[in-house]
């Protein structure tokens, strides 16, 4: 009971106001944009783009399919700046950028090889095969769900940061490994829209042979590639950075 | 006065080798747990001959990146339990010497295992594994193995969740190891020209210099307290 009314009172009524009116005004305006750039981004993609005529409206997917792959990476590349940033400085501001970066970039991945999924079982045949690329985004995706495990597993928080900024280093490694073997690897399966397809590929298709395909592409890219993980980076570092709070006034409670 | 690199990483390594000499408690379980785990493939795979050549590449590399896990989570609780880990810190030897000095022991005992296991597995699954090629293969790809293993294994057995957290986030760093070893290890069991597959153990042995590398540069930051 003591304990609670020592709690220094609010010093701001700003601070009750909490919510939307809490935010930075260019994360309102980050926020209001990116929403409504999916929305457009989506209705470009999945109405107004002409349906394409081998593949039929399942063509669709790659719209999104292929820019939030290049979001993820975005996103993990900010995660390991952050994590080295982190052991060279040791500012804890780092290593919340370097977590924001991994939860979000886990997320586009996987949003990534479901949709490549979903794509994949009419055109090949098939929901999964362990072609190159699609081996290298499952290694990319186990490597980051290790790093978070391992950050769960850890409790002393100065480890933690140290642990998962060294071993985000060692993931993206590992992806950027992988991704080169697959050069070496030309009989992959998996068609590439941008420059010639390896022999294998099924289920390719011209940018240029339908209407609007390009224009299509051309917006969701920048919506999925950066809009959006820039966005959710920027709340999850909020997030933690409350949850941070919060942990040390329970600490600076519990103390008294 | 630094004791020279050299020295200190070998006296490391000499000193695993010798307790393990002694106690010959390592080997025993990753031996052990190589040989069972050949079984239980065998067993469970219910391998035709045909099926048997495609598959054994990847029993004979599953079964030794898991031993050299058990023998990773082994090696380094060792060093904790006797309070090995504080002492070596204290000594007077640079960080990469302790590094180095793990890295050998750790590299010989699943070597020891690896080589166990190829006259086991041809007898077992009638397959020419004793050839120098795939003895090449298993030295680069347990090297491998290891570097990121002694690392990753110094990082965890220093948490709470200690040894169950290692095949986690080990396996899919080793994952391109794996894959360059597998791949190279089938192409020589079905006897393919040298030219198909020659790039595989190339690649292997560019990603064990990368993964080297990156080790000794991270490993000071792994082991501070």
């Amino acid at each position: 009971m003591s304990a609670v009314q020592n709690i220094p009172a609010q010093s701001s009524s700003n601070r009750r106001a909490g919510g939307i009116a809490a935010w930075p005004p260019l994360l309102r305006i980050l926020t209001v944009a990116t929403i409504i750039a999916v929305l457009i981004a989506l209705y470009i993609g999945l109405v107004y783009a002409g349906t394409d005529i081998d593949q039929g409206d399942v063509q669709r997917i790659f719209y999104i399919h292929m820019p939030i792959f290049f979001g993820a990476f975005v996103a993990f590349g900010t995660a390991v700046v952050g994590g080295i940033q982190y052991l060279r400085t040791r500012a804890i501001k780092w290593d919340t950028l370097a977590l924001a970066g991994v939860e979000v970039g886990l997320a586009l991945a996987v949003v990534n090889v479901v949709t490549g999924s979903i794509w994949a079982r009419p055109i090949w045949n098939t929901w999964w095969t362990w072609d190159p690329r699609l081996t290298s985004a499952a290694i990319m995706c186990l490597t980051y769900a290790a790093l978070l495990m391992l950050r769960n597993g850890i409790e002393n928080p100065e480890q933690r940061r140290r642990f998962a900024s060294v071993y985000s280093i060692f993931a993206i490694v590992t992806v950027i490994m992988t991704l080169v073997i697959i050069r070496i690897r030309p009989d992959t399966i998996h068609p590439a829209v941008i420059g010639p397809s390896p022999q294998d590929a099924q289920g390719t298709f011209e940018l240029e042979a339908t209407r609007g395909v390009g224009m299509a592409l051309g917006l969701n890219f920048p919506v999925w590639a950066l809009l959006v993980p820039i966005t959710l980076m920027w709340h999850r570092i909020r997030l933690q950075n409350r949850m941070e709070e919060v942990e040390r006034l329970k600490a600076e409670v519990l103390n008294q | 006065m630094n004791t020279p690199f050299w020295q200190a990483a070998f006296s490391i390594t000499r000193k695993d080798l010798r307790a393990e000499l002694r106690s010959r408690e390592l080997v025993n379980t990753m031996g052990l747990f190589a040989l069972l785990s050949v079984l239980i493939f065998s067993f469970a795979l219910e391998l035709d001959r045909v099926a048997r050549q495609e598959a054994v590449s990847g029993v004979l590399w599953v079964t030794v990146v898991f031993a050299s896990i058990l023998g990773l989570n082994r090696s380094m609780a060792m060093e904790r339990e006797q309070g090995n880990l504080d002492a070596l810190l204290m000594a007077p030897i640079s960080r990469s010497a302790i590094f180095a000095g793990k890295l050998i022991g750790n590299f010989v005992f699943t070597l020891v295992v690896g080589l166990v296991l190829l006259p086991l597995m041809t007898v077992l699954y009638n397959v020419p594994l004793m050839q120098p090629w795939v003895v090449v293969l298993l030295l680069l790809g347990i090297a491998g193995f290891a570097t990121i293993g002694t690392l990753l294994a110094t990082m965890t057995v220093q948490t709470r969740a200690r040894e169950s957290l290692l095949p986690i986030i080990m396996l899919p760093v080793a994952l391109p190891v794996l894959l360059a070893s597998v791949n190279a290890s089938t192409a020589v069991l079905n006897n393919a020209p040298i030219d198909d597959w020659i790039a595989w153990p190339q690649l292997l042995a560019v990603i064990d210099v990368i993964y080297l590398t990156l080790c000794f540069l991270l490993f000071e930051y792994v082991i501070e307290s």
